[in-house]
């Protein structure tokens, strides 16, 4: 358990001493955000019916920019080669990953998210529903974020490759999270999605530790 | 009395080895491809000459023959993939490896077949190429699964630490496709009323079932065959990996 919190808090001091690169996450979400108007038209009625859509899309890109410091920098200094070896199981140090990412990049998302909301012309009810989304949701994000980091840590050029694994694995997260907030399915079908959206959160969290820490335990020799 | 204490070779344990592979199962490929070829003959017959046409969509019916066989197949090439990976991880069989491999690329060329006849057939019959239906979409989003599998391989220098990496991936796949198979269903009834009219069900008659059944074996055994054949390359090709490490190390022998 000692060592499950002592990773957890290393994390924790890495990125919020990294030089600033949980702001430059959160400007990264607001900017993708705040591009859309210009691709579809600043029509107002539009950008609060796709609201939902482009802040769980903005979420989702975002939380890919931070996949490759999840393990790389770990396994290029040897911290990853230790981790195999300690006595605190590999799974738990992937689980205190998983969490600690969802705390530096998603959180700030959800923080920075009424930004979005302004932008987007969102109204008060449809945001606070995108925030309970955002809060029950991103776990999920997270969780296959680390299984996907894992998976190409090992490999010479993974960068591009775990966007792509992830992304299909990750439709049903989009999917229900969007139907936790947009009414159009309606009455009833939002309170649904929101469950299966938890249900799928808590089971992506529970499960992906495992399978990632078998892929990096196998992935080297 | 006999000296000789060490157990006899299973055939499951003869078949681990990629030589011994190689040399029992390519009398095989053969009569696979054979038996493949007939059952093509005899399938395009029936398609072409000997069933009806539909009385609501006419000719276009006969892509039925091509599209439903490459959609099972699509779910079956994945289950196939699936237990290699198991056998992968479990037993560390060699052979599960290899299988593996050659499986996804193929799986993927038959869920793109799928994807393209049934847009094909969905032009004359519902007027779009492309639907956003649960069926549809779920495959979409298992040839972008089978894709990731192929790149995920292509990563690594190492084929043997990319099997164990990549079946991980194919386990984690296989829990999560009835998943998402369960929330697009989900989300394409929500977004969309039921426009999708789907004429085929249990009513079909037999001039049409006959065909179905002729190609459906026909296209499985094309998998067969052809995931036999890509096997013995991978191996071969292996090894020629292997001679030339050695040669570019120097050793003779």
């Amino acid at each position: 358990m000692s060592g499950f919190v002592s990773v957890l808090r290393r994390e924790l001091s890495l990125s919020l001493r990294g030089g600033g690169e949980m702001l430059t996450l959160v400007l990264f979400f607001v900017i993708v955000g705040a591009i859309v108007p210009f691709a579809v038209g600043p029509d107002k009625v539009l950008l609060a019916g796709i609201a939902p859509g482009i802040v769980w899309i903005a979420a989702f890109l975002a939380m890919l920019m931070g996949l490759e410091k999840l393990f790389g920098p770990d396994r290029a200094d040897g911290t990853l080669g230790l981790y195999r070896l300690a006595d605190t199981p590999l799974s738990a140090v992937v689980a205190a990953k998983v969490i600690a990412h969802w705390l530096t990049a998603a959180l700030p998302l959800i923080l920075a998210s009424p930004i979005l909301a302004l932008l987007l012309s969102m109204d008060l009810p449809t945001f606070w529903r995108t925030l309970v989304s955002l809060l029950i949701g991103t776990p999920a994000l997270a969780g296959f974020g680390a299984l996907g980091a894992a998976l190409t840590v090992a490999t010479r050029h993974g960068g591009l490759i775990a966007p792509i694994l992830i992304a299909p694995l990750s439709m049903p997260v989009l999917i229900f999270g969007v139907g936790a907030i947009s009414a159009s399915g309606g009455p009833g079908q939002t309170g649904v999605a929101t469950l299966l959206l938890a249900a799928l959160s808590l089971m992506v969290v529970a499960l992906t530790p495992f399978a990632a820490a078998l892929a990096i335990d196998w992935g080297e020799d | 009395m006999s000296i000789d204490t060490t157990p006899k070779m299973s055939w499951w344990n003869r078949l681990a080895h990629p030589g011994q592979f190689v040399i029992l199962t390519k009398p095989l490929i053969l009569p696979l491809t054979a038996l493949t070829a007939l059952l093509f003959a005899a399938g395009l017959w029936f398609a072409f000459f000997n069933s009806p046409a539909d009385y609501q969509m006419g000719d276009t019916v006969r892509i039925m023959y091509v599209h439903v066989p490459t959609a099972w197949l699509s779910q079956f090439v994945y289950a196939t993939m699936a237990v290699s990976a198991i056998g992968s991880l479990v037993w560390r069989h060699p052979m599960a490896d290899v299988s593996m491999k050659t499986a996804a690329p193929l799986g993927a060329a038959f869920t793109a077949m799928a994807l393209f006849t049934g847009s094909l057939w969905g032009r004359p019959t519902w007027g779009t190429f492309w639907e956003w239906d649960g069926r549809m979409t779920s495959t979409l989003v298992l040839l972008f699964i089978y894709l990731g599998i192929v790149a995920l391989w292509r990563a690594f220098d190492d084929q043997l630490r990319a099997a164990r990496v990549v079946a991980v991936f194919t386990l984690v796949g296989a829990v999560n496709i009835p998943i998402i198979k369960f929330s697009v269903d989900w989300w394409s009834t929500l977004h969309q009323p039921a426009s999708v009219f789907r004429p085929d069900g249990p009513t079909m008659p037999g001039s049409i079932l006959t065909p179905l059944f002729v190609m459906f074996f026909a296209f499985t055994f094309l998998f067969i065959t052809l995931q036999l054949t890509a096997m013995h390359t991978e191996v071969r090709r292996r090894r020629i990996a292997t001679l030339e490490r050695r040669a570019a190390r120097g050793e003779t022998r």
